[in-house]
């Protein structure tokens, strides 16, 4: 085995910090290191993720092909609806551009598209390349916006202005100027904005329906299953719900300094954070309310009477099992970790890309001592404490995937571009099916590394 | 003959490429060199875009180094980076061969690689350093694969600096095929006895087996001494009917005298025939017997199969290359190419096209360059094609009109084992050939209200 030495860069040691190893004080949100191959994107790639789920909305990327391509439907997200945002619109910019100028190209594309189109708004995304020819994406989307009597909106996102949390900035941005532009009158005093959540395979029609039972009205999806009309008018909703990495949570700052609405962070993966989130409007709403409690408690007893059994089969076999994850952002961890506990799992190495020192502390917290905590990772870091943690399954993305399946262990996909619904209750289920048929397939006897020690242990055994 | 069509002339914006871009096929061409590890020049997101791009293909860790600029960085150069980020890659990945490709933005800095390496080669040649490889990739020029074929031209052109003694060997420069096609061609070779410096080799470093550890770069891919070595061979054979003038084969012939032999890829019959009486020219060896009986069976197989698919009419796409070899097969087993569409330009598909169809084709094949798949869209009512044959990314089209998808080429993310799939030779015929029938069968099968189980 590799010593830590030859895998990590002295430069990337104060990103490591090891649970019950005196106190956590790791670098975090720093410019990625050149070379050390991190697993991070980009803005743009932060904007994207955010807007991408408005379904009626052009999604225009200004820029070379490339940037237009590669996230060209990565993601699952669902519409309802329409499905604009499942093609991938690009100005390919070409050399002459670059030397003579975008904007005609520019505002060209949005005259075709948004004629061919007809959207509800167009979002444009400025690349790299836009943010070095400087192209007034600002003039031309307001000219655009006059004459074609949509917003069209400009998103700062140059590749290369940060990392992936500037991107959700400058999607709030964005997306801040559809807000106040609305018809509130049928908003109901108990009624919220389900922010942040990206309706991967459905799940937010989950979470909906949930609301739903409760009395609770959901004026806007920000940004799964969204729709500009419903951005437009969420700013009159009581209160907004900011779920997970917080892709979402400055748009919700913005409205509450604005429009005094007030938010709450939740999440709707495992057990007792989704209850958890759902106890939390209960309460918020109760005095308006006060039958809304009730309610609350008995869905989640009914969801709970019908998911615990189902689980504790897969817990029988999962028991002691270890765990690693490497997310995008460390909130959707927190969750993740309690989920596993219900597994009867141990989450042995926990990381993330874009992580902040509150949410590492947090982490240090609720985790056992000896578990790892990293900041922007790389394929080498990772399969080292992989290794070293001999962990049975990691929980990923698709970069994180081959790295996993090559040292002969199980993965699970749990990032933007999965398809299959894991939030809510019956998303725990779903995750624990998931995780059981990660661990528990025989493949895992047949990859060099466990064959080699199931050897060692069967020689052992009969004391050869 | 076939057409091409001049792109509308209001043509400003791209719906659903047909390309990617440039330094995506560098990355994927240095990934075929031994000890190799590709760097981005550039912001961070593009190394990482391109990674999981990559590795949904090819299910493989795809480590692609970036310098990772930041706004600093672009106002006052990358120099730094650049330096810093191959010192980090040799610590930690200890290649043999960093290559590093140039990306939109640090091509529109004016960044000066060699510059550059100049600077770290005085700066720390006191230190074990790898070979440093640099390739110009804007991405506003050209698509994926012009960063391939630089790439690959550029590993021959700055590796390769001396006559070698003569090694009797042949160089294959194979362009965007397959793991497995590489392997088939290294098969190929080595039945003719002759030895093959296939450049680049991504049969195992994009295509590994399972290990006992995480290897920080996989094993395989070409030798670096072997590269130096190319100007000794025989001869090179390159595939692609629509390369650029200067190419890695064009180099080493002007350089060093080693004649090139530029074919189209081996697709189909009679393109695998040009491949097959090359070979045996520059080896002397006949055809061995296994190539007469695989070249026997499929021309069998070819008359046991005419009547599914004789008049089906197919749109292929994506890479030049790739849609030429397309359609010299389709169009000798009797399929109508009714459009031939690819996302690059200036490229001679059209003349290529006309060649590998000339006297088999029913009907010449539209050809269209530099469109997206919204162009090839529009005109599926009048084309009202029985089959799409192309990378995945064709999918909701051919669900949306009904028609069978015969997946071949980058990218495959829709479903398992791209990596191996096989094209070229006769076996790559065979195979293409079984699964296009195949196709053809399964719908008729699927549209049948009784649904024959004897066909």
């Amino acid at each position: 085995m590799s010593t830590i030495s030859s895998t990590l860069l002295e430069e990337r040691k104060d990103q490591i910090h090891r649970t019950g190893e005196g106190a956590i004080d790791i670098a975090c949100n720093r410019e990625s290191l050149a070379g050390a191959v991190s697993q991070r994107a980009c803005v743009f790639c932060g904007s994207r993720v955010v807007l991408y789920p408005i379904a009626d909305a052009l999604h225009l990327v200004h820029g070379p092909i490339g940037c237009a391509v590669y996230t060209w439907d990565i993601r699952g997200s669902l519409s309802s609806g329409p499905e604009l945002h499942r093609l991938s619109f690009s100005t390919d910019l070409q050399e002459t551009d670059v030397i003579f100028g975008g904007e005609k190209k520019l505002e060209a594309a949005l005259d075709e598209l948004i004629d061919r189109h007809s959207p509800k708004a167009a979002f444009v995304y400025s690349t790299c390349i836009v943010g070095l020819i400087g192209d007034d994406l600002e003039a031309v989307c307001r000219k655009m916006a006059e004459k074609k009597g949509i917003p069209v909106l400009p998103v700062m996102s140059e590749g290369f202005k940060g990392n992936k949390r500037a991107g959700y900035l400058a999607a709030c941005n964005a997306m801040f100027r559809l807000v106040g532009t609305g018809d509130t009158t049928d908003i109901s005093p108990v009624s919220i904005n389900i922010f942040g959540d990206f309706n991967l395979a459905g799940e937010i029609w989950i979470i909906r329906e949930y609301f739903e039972r409760m009395g609770v009205q959901v004026v806007a999806n920000v940004t799964g299953d969204g729709r500009v009309a419903d951005i437009g008018r969420c700013h009159s909703a009581a209160l907004n719900l900011v779920q997970c990495s917080g892709a979402t949570q400055d748009l919700a700052k913005m409205l509450e300094e604005k429009y005094g609405t007030p938010f709450k962070r939740v999440s709707y993966l495992g057990i007792e954070d989704m209850a958890e989130s759902l106890y939390k409007v209960a309460d918020f709403f109760k005095d308006r309310d006060p039958g809304i409690v009730e309610r609350t408690q008995t869905l989640v007893r009914d969801e709970l009477s019908r998911l615990m059994p189902e689980l504790a089969r897969y817990r029988r076999d999962l028991e002691g099992k270890k765990v690693a994850m490497y997310v995008g952002g460390s909130f959707k961890a927190f969750s993740l970790v309690k989920a596993f506990r219900h597994l009867g799992m141990k989450v042995v190495m926990v990381g993330s890309q874009t992580g902040t020192s509150e949410d590492y502390a947090e982490l240090a917290e609720i985790t056992d001592p000896g578990t790892v905590i990293i900041d922007d990772a790389n394929p080498l870091e990772l399969s080292h404490f992989i290794k070293e943690k001999d962990v049975d399954v990691f929980v990923g993305g698709v970069k994180e995937r081959p790295i996993a399946f090559k040292l002969g262990v199980g993965f699970c996909d749990h990032n933007h571009e999965r398809k299959e619904a894991l939030e809510g209750f019956s998303g725990m289920l779903n995750f624990a099916r998931e995780i059981h048929s990660s661990v528990m397939s025989p493949v895992w006897r047949f990859v060099p590394r466990r064959a080699g020690r199931a050897e060692a242990v069967r020689k052992e055994a009969v004391n050869e | 003959m076939s057409k091409v069509k001049a792109a509308r002339p209001n043509f400003v914006s791209t719906t659903n490429a047909c390309k990617l871009c440039t330094p995506l096929g560098a990355s994927l061409a240095f990934r075929g060199v031994e000890g190799a590890i590709p760097f981005l020049h550039g912001s961070q997101g593009c190394a990482t875009y391109m990674r999981r791009y990559i590795i949904s293909h090819f299910r493989e860790p795809v480590d692609i180094a970036s310098s990772a600029l930041g706004e600093k960085n672009a106002i006052y150069g990358g120099g730094p980076n650049l330096k810093k980020g191959i010192l980090n890659v040799m610590k930690k990945y200890e290649p043999q061969l960093i290559g590093v490709a140039t990306t939109c933005l640090t091509e529109t800095i004016g960044d000066d690689v060699p510059m550059y390496f100049n600077e770290f080669y005085k700066e720390f040649g006191d230190l074990d350093l790898p070979e440093l490889v640099r390739v110009s990739t804007p991405s506003y020029n050209g698509t994926h694969t012009d960063g391939w074929h630089g790439a690959v031209r550029s590993l021959v052109e700055q590796l390769c600096l001396e006559k070698a003694a003569p090694t009797g060997r042949v160089n294959i420069l194979p362009n965007m095929v397959s793991c497995e096609d590489v392997r088939h061609l290294r098969d190929i070779c080595d039945h003719f006895g002759i030895g093959a410096t296939i450049l680049p080799d991504i049969s195992e470093t994009l295509d590994g087996p399972a290990l006992e550890d995480y290897v920080k770069i996989p094993e395989g891919g070409t030798p670096i001494r072997d590269i130096k070595a190319m100007s000794g061979a025989e001869a090179t054979i390159e595939f692609g009917r629509c390369l650029p003038a200067r190419t890695g084969g064009s180099s080493l012939e002007e350089r060093f005298g080693v004649p090139n032999h530029r074919l189209g890829l081996p697709m189909g019959l009679r393109e695998s025939d040009r491949f097959f009486e090359a070979l045996e020219d520059i080896s002397g060896t006949p055809l061995p017997r296994r190539y007469e009986l695989e070249r026997g069976r499929l021309v069998d197989a070819y008359v046991d199969g005419h009547k599914y698919v004789f008049g089906k009419r197919a749109v292929v796409y994506g890479e030049e290359d790739l849609v030429v070899g397309l359609c010299a097969f389709l169009s000798e087993i009797g399929v109508d190419v009714v459009l031939a569409g690819t996302g690059s330009r200036g490229k001679g598909l059209e003349e290529a096209v006309a060649r590998v169809t000339d006297g088999v084709a029913r009907v010449a094949p539209e050809v269209r360059e530099g469109v997206d798949f919204h162009d090839i869209a529009a005109e599926a009512g009048e084309l009202a094609p029985d089959l799409l044959v192309g990378h995945s990314k064709g999918y909701r089209y051919a669900k949306e009109w009904g028609v069978p998808l015969v997946r071949v080429g980058f990218p495959i993310h829709d479903r398992f084992g791209g990596q191996r799939i096989r094209t070229v030779g006769y076996g790559g015929a065979q195979a293409l050939f079984d699964r296009v029938v195949n196709a053809v069968i399964g719908k008729k099968q699927s549209d049948s209200s009784i649904g024959y189980g004897y066909i």
